[in-house]
């Protein structure tokens, strides 16, 4: 099993409602966020172009974050599924240093937090709190090592790139072009 | 929009004062590892519709055990939202939990010789509401009492209005936002549009925005639709002065000059005429007046238009052609805030002749034909009827308004001159932030002036409350019982409100206080129930279905009575206009004494060193009502002024940089604004999102983020066929030191 998403900037308006369910989804803090969108433009004007993404911590298959944890609070479930221990963490922040994609922040209770994939929803057959509430439905969640899965369907006929490859993380988090 | 580097600004680690193993109060939930806590104490779910814009889309509110309100999320059998709600919706929870809500009554005294609020009980409170509109009705007559609403409680006061006698209310959704779309499409098809809209995006193959940006208005099941029209491999043609969302996701962007729209429509209409492309046999059987429509558009051709709108020939003719090689399933969109210029009837008429030519309107893939559930009326008694309404404050203006005219009833409450009395001697005003939902900011004030009695219902201390003489405070959609959500969809639904838990301090729902009202002003006999819930019961009970039923179901769905969804194939069909057919030339335009076919007009330009405002929604706020939710104002605080790279390099403007602003008018903005040096947006006009720039220090979160584009709104140009406010004829030019003197219009 290898748990993954696909989201299509074709269809996102950038309209956070990923965030915000996410935050309430997860008693994340405010001012605080799991998953976040940005916004990159190019050209200028009037030929331009512009994508949304939303972007979230990316399970990567090669974990830096994982493997420089002194404590072992980052570590690695079902699916590939990259979580964090709260009661392990000691708020280093090593892992945080070593994210590529800056998916990691300090909880103001004391431990490094992030992305869960919802695994707790997902553990119940549930779609991640972002994923059941976007309303463009351009977020898609499931198994890639089963090859009829809808995200294995999309990743096999439609165009996509993951963020930061040169980092040779191995990321999970795949955008749709 | 949250984004990582705001989250890097404000937690930086080593600041954030590590607690180690403080993990909050989740490791004491039983076996939970610290994830499973949001999931578990999900104990009851209870169904609402949402508030937070007028989509009124239904859902579940969560409790936990404690009978905590955990979550709200989008009702799965739900046509408007189909099991998800928008930003707004999922961040509505912040409406309830916001720390700075009215909590209490309030009454206007002198306190050493300071106007000022004190709190006061419901009875004081409703005893002085009441005791005002008595004197109203024997001074002036129960008409001059007028009622602003908008939202679910308005529709409470607005039967208890009825009742008093007063006929009198106005919303701004009318001649604020979408009236001139209503009257066009009227005048065109005998129909309105009304809400939510029947553009048929998800099977259209061809959606044309003009001004409208869907994506960033987030009305959910158009924004649904779009994006599984895009799945669907539909065109969308955006013409906007600015690369919205929408138009970056659109197969042509027309970066037209603004003010131009109706210059373009008609060039439009002149290809599809001229190359043949319109549906033939549908404008033989359906429309009337093509003849005068082909010769009046004979020389506005794209060339003609090219030299107004900047829009090159070659691409009006290209998206013209997309439109016809979609039809009929081609939307060109009506828009929904279009008050733009004062002649957007008949910008709005071009739209609907334009969609009539492409034989769009009852066709799958454009305008569907919607459908209503029928709910009966509580059996009330009669309302007195009052010797004028709100059609009398037209006063012979605006022929076509279909809806009461708001600035109308403004204009009423002015003091008398040129021997027109004032009509309109108190307000109540509920749920609408008039300072920011209308213009002409000093008129609104004047009129207020002249009340002998204003009185403001609001969950939030709103920039409105601030004129009343008491203040009503509106307990949230959370936490109480409204009418049934009836609207008209593909197929009929309704959907139910109802309290997931008691109202927060002494705030109360809108039945409640009208009730309280109608006792009294001795109109009892309208109230005949000690809850509302027993006027939902009843109603739902003639049709079939039960209070108990729904607290289960939410939604409910039956399936359509009347015919199909799009006309049959050459199905004769009868319009609502004089003539009966789709009246291309409005034969009730021309005897009201307006262009029988729509005309285009050029509008002034902004001065030497002034920009036009242009300004529009973000997906994650309503207007001004959310700018102080504690999750949406999080998701964004703050709005931030578009300006194109050449302008801001002409005033030495850099990205991020604060500027005031000021208008042609002389108006300066309250807050300076942050600039947003983009190549979004063509370089004679700026763009800022509506609902920013709150001058109530009582709204925390919101006072002096960003700035009101209202502010600069001081001069409207009125639609004479409806008396829609014009917002787009005002110019900015910018002010890099704090002005000296702040000139408050």
């Amino acid at each position: 099993m290898r748990y993954a998403m696909a989201i299509d900037t074709k269809k996102c308006v950038g309209c956070s409602d990923c965030v915000v369910a996410c935050q309430i989804e997860n008693n994340v803090p405010l001012g605080y966020c799991r998953d976040w969108v940005t916004e990159t433009v190019s050209g200028s004007y009037p030929n331009l172009d512009l994508e949304l993404r939303s972007e979230r911590c990316n399970h990567c298959d090669n974990a830096p974050c994982v493997r420089c944890c002194p404590t072992g609070a980052s570590h690695i479930v079902e699916g590939g599924v990259v979580l964090v221990d709260g009661f392990k963490c000691i708020g280093c922040g090593a892992c945080i240093e070593s994210c590529p994609y800056d998916a990691r922040y300090s909880h103001p209770d004391g431990y490094v937090d992030k992305c869960t994939f919802c695994i707790h929803r997902v553990r119940k057959g549930l779609q991640p709190a972002c994923v059941s509430v976007c309303p463009t439905k351009c977020m898609y969640f499931g198994d890639l090592d089963d090859p009829s899965s809808e995200i294995s369907e999309l990743l096999q006929n439609r165009k996509w790139k993951v963020l930061a490859p040169e980092a040779g993380t191995k990321p999970q988090v795949y955008y749709l072009i | 929009m949250a984004t990582r580097r705001d989250f890097i600004k404000i937690t930086g680690l080593g600041v954030a004062g590590l607690t180690v193993g403080g993990v909050g109060t989740y490791q004491l939930l039983k076996g939970a590892s610290l994830w499973d806590s949001a999931t578990i104490g999900d104990v009851e779910r209870v169904p609402t519709y949402c508030e937070v814009c007028f989509w009124k889309c239904a859902g579940w509110t969560y409790k936990d055990k404690e009978g905590k309100i955990m979550k709200v999320v989008g009702h799965e059998d739900d046509p408007h939202c189909d099991g998800r709600l928008c930003p707004r919706g999922t961040g509505g929870i912040g409406m309830y939990y916001d720390t700075d809500r009215l909590t209490t009554p309030l009454i206007r005294v002198m306190e050493n010789g300071k106007q000022t609020y004190r709190k006061a009980s419901w009875d004081e409170a409703l005893g002085l509401i009441a005791e005002n509109m008595k004197a109203m009705a024997e001074k002036y007559g129960p008409e001059s009492m007028a009622l602003f609403n908008h939202g679910s409680s308005g529709d409470h006061f607005e039967r208890l209005f009825r009742a008093y006698g007063s006929g009198t209310i106005a919303a701004p959704s009318y001649a604020q936002c979408r009236g001139p779309r209503e009257a066009g499409f009227k005048a065109t098809f005998g129909a309105t549009i009304g809400s939510p809209e029947p553009t048929d995006i998800r099977d259209t193959r061809c959606l044309v925005l003009i001004g409208s940006h869907i994506g960033e208005n987030m009305h959910n099941g158009q924004v649904q639709e779009m994006s599984d029209a895009i799945d669907r491999g539909a065109d969308i043609i955006t013409v906007d002065p600015r690369f919205s969302t929408a138009a970056s996701k659109s197969k042509y962007w027309l970066p037209i000059k603004p003010a131009t729209d109706l210059a373009l429509l008609l060039a439009w209409i002149h290809v599809i005429i001229e190359e043949g492309l319109y549906d033939k046999d549908y404008v033989e059987q359906y429309t009337t007046g093509f003849e005068r429509l082909k010769n009046h558009v004979r020389r506005m051709t794209p060339e003609w238009a090219y030299g107004i709108t900047t829009i090159d020939p070659e691409t009006i003719r290209q998206t013209a052609r997309l439109m016809g090689s979609a039809a009929p399933a081609v939307i060109v969109h009506p828009g929904r805030h279009v008050t733009w210029y004062g002649d957007d009837t008949q910008r709005s008429r071009a739209i609907a002749i334009l969609n009539a030519l492409l034989g769009s309107w009852g066709r799958r893939g454009g305008f569907f034909l919607k459908e209503k559930a029928s709910l009966p009326n509580y059996p009330y008694p009669a309302n007195p009827t009052p010797k004028w309404d709100w059609k009398a404050t037209l006063r012979g203006r605006y022929p076509l308004a279909d809806e009461a005219v708001t600035n109308a009833l403004v204009d009423a409450s002015l003091p008398g001159g040129e021997g027109q009395e004032q009509m309109i001697h108190g307000w109540i005003v509920t749920g609408t932030n008039l300072p920011q939902s209308m213009p002409e900011k000093p008129r609104l004030q004047k009129a207020i002036d002249s009340l002998d009695f204003i009185a403001v219902v609001d969950t939030m201390p709103m920039e409105i409350t601030g004129y009343a003489d008491v203040v009503l405070p509106e307990c949230t959609y959370f936490e109480r019982y409204d009418d049934l959500r009836a609207a008209p969809h593909r197929e009929p639904s309704i959907a139910l409100r109802m309290p997931a838990v008691e109202p927060l301090g002494e705030s109360k729902p809108a039945w409640w206080m009208c009730k309280q009202l109608g006792e009294r002003l001795g109109l009892s006999a309208f109230y005949p129930y000690e809850d509302y819930s027993e006027v939902l019961d009843w109603q739902l009970k003639q049709v079939g279905s039960s209070l108990e039923e729904m607290k289960h179901l939410g939604v409910k769905r039956w399936p359509r009575k009347s015919a199909d969804l799009y006309f049959k194939e050459g199905e004769a069909v009868t319009f609502n206009t004089p003539s009966g057919k789709i009246e291309l030339y409005a034969s009730e335009l021309e005897s009201a004494g307006f262009d029988p076919l729509p005309n285009y007009t050029a509008h002034p330009e902004p001065p030497e060193g002034f920009y036009r405002l242009i300004y529009g929604r973000a997906p994650m706020h309503t207007f001004s009502r959310t700018a102080n939710n504690p999750n949406l104002s999080d998701l964004m605080k703050e709005n931030d002024l578009w300006m194109n790279p050449k302008v801001a390099q002409i005033w030495g403007i850099e990205n991020g940089q604060k500027v005031w602003m000021r208008n042609q008018d002389g108006a300066y903005s309250s807050f300076p604004i942050k600039v947003r040096v983009t190549e979004r947006i063509r370089w004679d006009c700026v763009y800022m999102v509506h609902g920013f720039g709150q001058t109530r220090e009582a709204l925390t979160r919101a006072f002096g983020k960003g700035a009101s584009d209202s502010e600069m709104i001081t001069t409207v140009m009125i639609d004479p066929i409806m008396g829609g406010q014009g917002m787009r004829g005002n110019f900015v030019t910018f002010s890099i030191e704090e002005p000296k003197q702040v000139q408050s219009l």
